[in-house]
């Protein structure tokens, strides 16, 4: 019953104005966020040049996560395993970039490999691990839900089973230049996650596989009736979805120096706030790469901010679930 | 007692973001009667009968009952007013029985306050039994077919003893027989002085059922009516406030070779032995009852469903159809029935539900060329006269119509040389339809070769050049565009064949 607006120009230049604000709201919300704090915190503290790289460092890990899961959530999945993938894959990648000779290694006779070698294994680690996701889910028919709460806790396991549950550290230089270098003054993680959005905000934007993913979130039987092959792109997407947490995985061993097969744990859950409060919805169909960044920023900002302005961490957790349902009630008003 | 005015409604406006959808609306309604409101869609009716039951709250405007004023705040007391009302979306609660879907909400109690179950399902059988329903309460709800499911909801609406049902389009899914079935159900209740209100888009039933008629346009009140001053093409005039000259313009022209051959298609328990020629520049109607298989023939030919048996020869070249994808190859298309559940995309673009059908061959190395996919759905939406802002509309504000356009350029984009449209007009207004039938026309005439699944009579016989006419699963009957009559095709629907 629904029609099209009708062409009284006034009114369609007003409408113009509310869907251009109501689109970039979440962007406007970061922004506020960023001016306030700018004025509260105590001796300009947030707007030094060296905190708000740190905030963006910070969220590296949880970003690129969260661009992992928002692919699940807008073909209305979703991936429960991140935080453990990332964790199994940390620690795998670790193991083979150990000093060669000191005794403690997982692999003490392994000879000094190329720190490219721990990369891909990690990548590899993630890839493997959600194409599994992908298959259960587009083969089996398990809904995601279950097929990745199922993986958290395999995944976590070969994480403990592989490093004997000890953490693996004492790390090659090479390997931990990726955590803690930087490219004409950029740290390495930040240029890593710059990467992943552009390349993730092309492959949904400027190809038919990002088409399909969309597709099958808006409408799945539509989807096949129209020549998609929904088995194939659920097989992609998760196995994105794990590449994404192995790559996790790498930058914060490399950052901390150390992986130890707890890495991650929960992780999974700050990159769905992420997600969710960048506006992807639960509904399926609808998410964007820039919505899901804005939305990682909001939760680092948040959190940064409230550092600065000592308020307690007890506090902190109340206040970021406060925010996530309060995303989800604009969401739920914006789609009405 | 038709003397006696039920309700009242004054002055009823409505606005939604960007759209007037009430504009100072008034309608009386007798006790004792059938009023039918009629209107092109987005006209209003849904709109102001949501007012009603409390869905919507007005802008403007009073509601009055018996002379009394009234507010509805919300659907519960609507129904405490002996308002109820019949959606034209059914929301059934599918892993539910059927007595328990009834009386949701206002379950029977025993004296511990528990669910007494024995007591629903009894007082769900007596209901049945007194409106002969022939369906089981205890029967789980996901195992019924829409036309039951819609029984069920009518059952519901006429469990609550209102004085007033409001229906809202309750024949858009069920069958002639069941119709009828309906309408008995419906004078019975309007002897009884209920009045009932009764939303349709099919004009044959206005003039069956209805006392009075009150056309709406464009969210106003047009006129209303006693039904005896009426006739179909002034009812049409009044809806569209245009005349209409041709309401199936199916043009007769050349029939060319034949395309599609299918040969002895079966699926074990649904459809049995299909075979027929399908050529270019024809339109072939499939007509049946709801439930004989038409759609699933479809489906079949589409490689959406499995088959047991039978082939499928696409110019002259036999195929294996494993999925859609594979159909698609071989220059089919299936405009489906259900356009929200398997046609659209809700919440994406216009543009995106054009352009998905054909992505193949807009991204042959895997990226999209994004120029192109624009060329092609801007020269759609031209040819198709698409009511839309623009391309990156989000396709569920679009009118039900103009969503239907879009999914025919869908396809229209894969350049099929077999286009299958099941229920091409279901659920859209007046104008809308004559378009479509136009652009069928159309396309026939540009050489495809259509294959058309219709419920309604007039579309049947107005639009094909042939018509096979299927029951239990079989083809029972084949005639030609000359042979065809309303009275033959519905006894060979009718005709009992053996179940598939």
């Amino acid at each position: 019953m629904t029609a099209a607006a009708p062409a009284s120009s006034g009114r369609v230049s007003r409408e113009a104005i509310t869907s251009f604000l109501r689109k970039y709201l979440i962007v406007f919300i970061f922004l506020g966020m960023c001016v306030l704090l700018a004025i509260f915190t105590p001796n300009n503290s947030f707007l030094k040049p060296q905190n708000l790289i740190n905030i963006v460092r910070q969220i590296t890990v949880t970003g690129l996560l969260a661009l992992g899961v928002m692919l699940c959530i807008i073909a209305l999945g979703i991936d429960l395993s991140l935080g453990s993938v990332l964790g199994f894959a940390a620690v795998v990648s670790a193991s083979l970039v150990q000093q060669p000779g000191w005794k403690e290694a997982l692999w003490p006779n392994l000879p000094q490999l190329p720190a490219i070698v721990a990369v891909f294994a990690g990548l590899g680690v993630g890839l493997a691990l959600g194409s599994v996701n992908g298959g259960l889910i587009a083969v089996f028919k398990i809904p995601p839900f279950i097929a990745t709460l199922g993986m958290m806790t395999i995944a976590r396991g070969f994480a403990y089973i592989y490093s004997n549950g000890r953490p693996v550290s004492t790390l090659n230089p090479d390997f931990l230049w990726i955590g803690g270098g930087d490219i004409l003054g950029i740290p390495v993680p930040i240029i890593i996650f710059g990467i992943a959005i552009l390349l993730m905000h092309m492959m949904l934007n400027f190809t038919r596989f990002g088409r399909h993913i969309y597709a099958i979130g808006g409408n799945e039987t539509a989807a096949r009736v129209s020549g998609v092959n929904i088995g194939r792109t659920k097989v992609g997407i998760y196995a994105i979805s794990g590449l994404m947490a192995g790559l996790g995985g790498i930058v914060i061993t490399a950052r901390t120096q150390s992986a130890t097969p707890a890495l991650g744990m929960g992780y999974e859950l700050d990159a769905i706030a992420a997600a969710v409060i960048g506006g992807t919805s639960f509904a399926g169909g609808i998410g964007t790469v820039w919505g899901t960044v804005v939305g990682a920023l909001i939760i680092g900002v948040m959190r940064n901010g409230m550092d600065l302005l000592n308020v307690s961490p007890f506090y902190q957790q109340v206040v970021q679930g406060i925010v996530i349902i309060v995303a989800i009630i604009i969401d739920e008003r914006k789609n009405r | 007692m038709a003397e006696e005015v039920l309700l009242r409604m004054t002055g009823i406006s409505k606005e939604f973001p960007g759209v007037k959808a009430l504009d100072d609306v008034h309608l009386d309604v007798e006790a004792g009667t059938v009023h039918a409101l009629m209107g092109e869609n987005g006209a209003g009716k849904s709109t102001l009968m949501k007012v009603l039951a409390g869905i919507y709250t007005a802008d403007a405007g009073s509601i009055n009952i018996n002379g009394v004023p009234i507010t509805v705040p919300d659907s519960a007391t609507a129904l405490k007013l002996g308002i109820s009302m019949i959606h034209q979306e059914l929301s059934p609660v599918p892993a539910m029985m059927v007595a328990e879907n009834i009386y949701l909400g206002r379950e029977p109690l025993n004296r511990f306050g528990l669910v007494d179950k024995g007591l629903m399902i009894r007082k769900a059988q007596a209901l049945f039994d007194k409106w002969q329903i022939d369906i089981n309460p205890r029967a789980t709800m996901s195992t019924l077919v829409v036309a039951q499911m819609q029984m069920v909801e009518i059952a519901k609406a006429i469990s609550y003893d209102a004085r007033l049902i409001v229906m809202d389009e309750p024949t858009s899914a069920i069958s002639e027989r069941e119709v009828a079935h309906l309408h008995r159900i419906i004078r019975s209740l309007r002897d009884s002085g209920v009045a009932i209100i009764y939303i349709t888009h099919k004009m044959d039933e206005v003039f069956k059922i209805a006392d009075f008629v009150t056309v709406f346009r464009d969210g106003r009140h047009v006129s209303t009516l006693p039904a005896g001053e009426l006739d179909r093409q002034k009812l049409i005039t009044l809806m569209v406030g245009r005349e209409l000259t041709h309401l199936f313009p199916k043009e007769d022209i050349e029939i060319g070779d034949v395309v599609m051959s299918v040969r002895g298609l079966t699926r074990k328990g649904v459809i049995e032995d299909i075979s027929f020629d399908l050529r270019r520049g024809e339109i072939l109607g499939l007509a049946g009852l709801m439930g004989a298989g038409r759609t699933e023939v479809l489906e079949a030919i589409f490689g959406v469903t499995k088959t047991d048996a039978g082939t499928i020869t696409v110019n002259g070249k036999q195929l294996t159809i494993g999925s859609p994808a594979d159909a698609i190859k071989a220059g089919m298309g299936l405009l489906t029935e259900d356009r929200k559940k398997t046609g659209i995309m809700g919440v994406l673009s216009v543009r995106d539900n054009m352009s998905i059908a054909n992505l193949d061959r807009f991204s042959p190395n895997g990226i999209l060329r994004k120029g192109q996919i624009n060329a092609a759905c801007e020269a759609q939406r031209t040819a198709l006269a698409l009511k839309t802002p623009s391309l990156a509309q989000v396709i569920k504000n679009l009118s039900g119509g103009n969503q239907q356009k879009v999914l025919v350029s869908r396809w229209l984009l894969t350049l099929p040389d077999v286009l299958m449209i099941d229920e091409p007009t279901r659920g859209i207004d007046v104008g809308a339809k004559s378009e479509i039938h136009r652009l069928m026309s159309g396309l026939a005439k540009e050489g495809k070769a259509i294959l058309m699944v219709s419920s309604e009579m007039p579309e049947i016989l107005g639009m094909s050049d042939r018509v096979l006419v299927m029951s239990g699963g079989r083809i029972t009957a084949e005639f030609s565009r000359a042979e065809a009559t309303q009275e033959r095709v519905l006894e060979a629907a009718t005709v009992v064949a053996p179940a598939a």
